[in-house]
């Protein structure tokens, strides 16, 4: 086509080209129309309306018209010390289970890495949670952390009781290859056998330090080891954060897998095979190959979650509903309570979403512009 | 290994392959066991869903937590219908003519009650279906227009537009919520299905602007420009020849729109009382109903993931591309 194109003679081609232009034009008006005024019925009219309400004294069950206080309701919400609680509350637990999820996605991806029969029905079913609706995830967890009969405190209970002899496991493994080195090839043999022996003592150990009562390390896993009772895991100010955690780390970290296997998959494989070439060892490969070349797309996870982490609701609410107490209390559930329940303070509640609108528009400007990298990339 | 190298192909370290192989085999072994072990773990909770769906209510809070048991329709039961309790002659003369009851009602018995109707559940999960459907129609049928027009044309200000849909998928529904409720009350759209697709189709559209953006851009140009050459209006060419070639797109588009709206807990919360209600906000409401029926909520679960966990796996090809908006396409 492009041939003939280029055969057709010049002075044919200006009349059709501007014809077309022209409807071309009107087809692009027509075309982003109904996405335009979606937008703004939907986003900017809204958006300076709330901005309006937001310098009132306004409820919406009340018959009293707004009133205009200026900037009470923003200096009201930055005086307060529990707005920075909220925030404190929604930052903890976004950064605790952000890290969390990174780190549990990135180790599933590295399993999962390599292929074997079945892996894409495992890299599959591990994929499910999170395309599950969080609030009904979550008010089935309730279910699974009830302290009487939910399957969470055995499940737990039972890893927690293989916990020590899986980190013995972990160390007479890092300590497997240095056995020839200190002790010389001949002795090598012997030394590992002797190094096996330090599994049960590690898990011993473990026991001793873990179980002393005085102890902090002690009394937590007093707490949450207690099978017959069982941790109220949603009751507990200091567990019902983890709770959430928990549940956010389970449901998004497949999301980070997700985009870590895509990470890895593209890593070209001559780079292995020239880093074997030189005898690299597999830290340093994993090191200077596998992370550098992951670290886009792992950083794209991140934000992502991140955002979505400053948002988080519907866990929340299905959860704790802020409890116990507020320590759960995120800003979004605090913003619906404040909106939404009691005295549906509409005005207060408009300038604190102004407030987090402007932070999260902050943060995306950052998330948008590693997208498009990442797209261009 | 009679593979003749070609001068591009690296030089591999093939030559070594027996001696590479069994430490590497052992190593996958390895993986692939704890890889699955993990997958069970994670799996545990919606199996577990699925278990305490067919439980009675004995079963269903048992301590410990039992795994094998007398499954039984009760959850269901409980979910959708409205029962009443009944005196005890009445049970004695149901108990005696059982035969001529259905078996709902035979269910309904056992907890020594009767069914008096239906319960609000099912109409919420008919909202759900119309209100995600609905909304996913318009925002993928005006997504692949407005996608079009920006892969394909210059328009002024673009990225900004770009930009500032997508900037709406990151803010906190509440944020969004607060004025748009006040709008809902003032036009009489509060809790009607009108207002929620509306709502549910400005939301969607960022998300499938952006990831039919993606397809389209992917369309080679060219097919276009030969279409255009011979004699097809703009017009018909973006419906024979891009709509084809991004039905793919479309479809994957229009799936993901579903399960977001499907999904969506907030904005109904907010939004929506009892006419538009739909099916995320009232599950944890079935915990308030007398006591708390495990079985009925693990049901109601069930019933709504049930959807979302087939389309997982049936696009699972597309999935990478639809939950990072279709920045990222490897994989």
């Amino acid at each position: 086509m492009a041939q003939v194109s280029t055969a057709q003679p010049a002075e044919a081609a200006p009349r059709p080209a501007a014809r077309r232009h022209l409807s071309d034009r009107r087809i692009v008006q027509l075309f982003i129309l109904p996405t335009v005024i979606l937008l703004i019925l939907m986003n900017i009219f809204p958006l300076i309306y709330s901005l309006f309400l937001s310098f009132t004294e306004y409820s919406v069950i009340s018959a009293n018209p707004p009133v205009w206080v200026g900037l009470e309701n923003y200096t009201n919400i930055l005086n307060d010390p529990q707005f920075w609680h909220y925030f404190g509350v929604t930052g903890t637990y976004a950064l605790i289970s952000v890290a969390l999820q990174t780190l549990v996605g990135f180790g599933l991806a590295m399993l999962l890495r390599t292929k074997f029969t079945g892996s894409g029905v495992v890299t599959t079913l591990i994929l499910v949670p999170m395309m599950l609706s969080p609030i009904v995830v979550a008010v089935f967890w309730r279910l699974i952390f009830n302290p009487s009969y939910g399957i969470f405190n055995y499940i737990f209970g039972f890893l927690t009781l293989l916990l020590p002899t899986l980190m013995g496991v972990i160390l007479v493994l890092l300590l497997w290859r240095i056995v020839p080195k200190v002790l010389g090839e001949s002795t090598a043999r012997y030394g590992r056998m002797a190094l096996l022996i330090l599994i049960p003592v590690v898990a011993h150990l473990f026991w001793r330090v873990v179980l002393n009562q005085d102890q902090t390390y002690g009394a937590f896993y007093q707490q949450v080891t207690a099978i017959e009772t069982g941790p109220e895991w949603l009751a507990e100010p200091v567990l019902a954060m983890w709770s959430i955690i928990i549940v956010d780390v389970w449901m998004w970290s497949p999301f980070v897998m997700l985009l870590c296997l895509a990470g890895l998959s593209a890593i070209p494989e001559y780079l292995y095979e020239a880093a074997a070439i030189d005898r690299a060892s597999g830290w340093f490969q994993f090191r200077r190959i596998t992370l550098p070349q992951v670290m886009p797309l792992l950083l794209i996870a991140v934000l992502f979650r991140t955002i979505e982490a400053f948002k988080q609701f519907d866990l929340v609410m299905g959860l704790t509903g802020g409890g116990p107490g507020d320590v759960t209390r995120t800003v979004s559930v605090q913003l619906y309570q404040l909106a939404f329940q009691g005295q549906f303070n509409t005005g207060q509640s408009s300038a604190l979403a102004y407030i987090v609108l402007v932070i999260i528009i902050a943060v995306s400007n950052l998330y948008i512009r590693a997208l498009n990298r990442a797209r261009e990339g | 290994m009679t593979t003749i190298y070609t001068p591009s192909a690296p030089v591999s370290y093939s030559t070594r392959v027996d001696k590479v192989g069994r430490g590497q085999r052992i190593s996958v072994t390895v993986r692939a066991i704890i890889a699955v072990l993990i997958a069970l773990l994670m799996l545990v909770p919606v199996i577990w869903m699925g278990l305490t769906a067919f439980k009675t209510r004995p079963d269903a809070v048992a301590a410990p937590p039992v795994l094998l048991f007398q499954p039984s329709l009760e959850g269901f039961i409980s979910l959708l219908t409205e029962r009443r309790q009944m005196t005890q002659s009445e049970i004695t003369a149901a108990e005696a003519n059982r035969d001529q009851l259905d078996w709902a009602n035979q269910i309904a018995l056992l907890r020594g009650q009767t069914i008096i109707g239906t319960s609000a559940f099912p109409r919420q999960l008919v909202n759900s279906l119309i209100i995600a459907g609905a909304s996913t129609f318009f925002s993928v049928g005006f997504g692949v227009l407005s996608a079009y027009a920006f892969s394909r044309f210059n328009i002024p200000g673009k990225d900004d537009l770009l930009f500032f849909i997508l900037s709406q998928r990151m803010l906190p529904a509440v944020v969004v919520t607060i004025p748009i409720f006040l709008m809902y009350k003032e036009v009489g759209l509060y809790d009607t299905h009108f207002g929620m697709v509306l709502l549910y189709t400005s939301f969607n559209l960022s998300f499938s602007v952006w990831l039919l953006k993606g397809f389209i851009d992917e369309i080679p140009k060219e097919y276009e420009e030969a279409a255009l050459v011979d004699g097809y209006t703009r017009l018909q060419a973006f419906r024979k020849i891009v709509l084809p070639q991004a039905i793919t797109g479309i479809a994957a588009t229009t799936v993901f729109s579903l399960i977001f709206s499907w999904n969506e807990y907030a904005f109904a919360l907010m939004l929506t009382s009892d006419v538009a209600r739909t099916a995320p906000p009232s599950i944890p409401l079935v915990l308030g109903t007398g006591g708390i029926e495990w079985a009925a909520i693990a049901a109601g679960s069930l019933a709504f993931l049930i959807p979302v966990v087939i389309v997982t796996f049936v696009l699972r090809k597309h999935l990478l591309r639809g939950v990072t908006f279709g920045a990222i396409r490897k994989g």
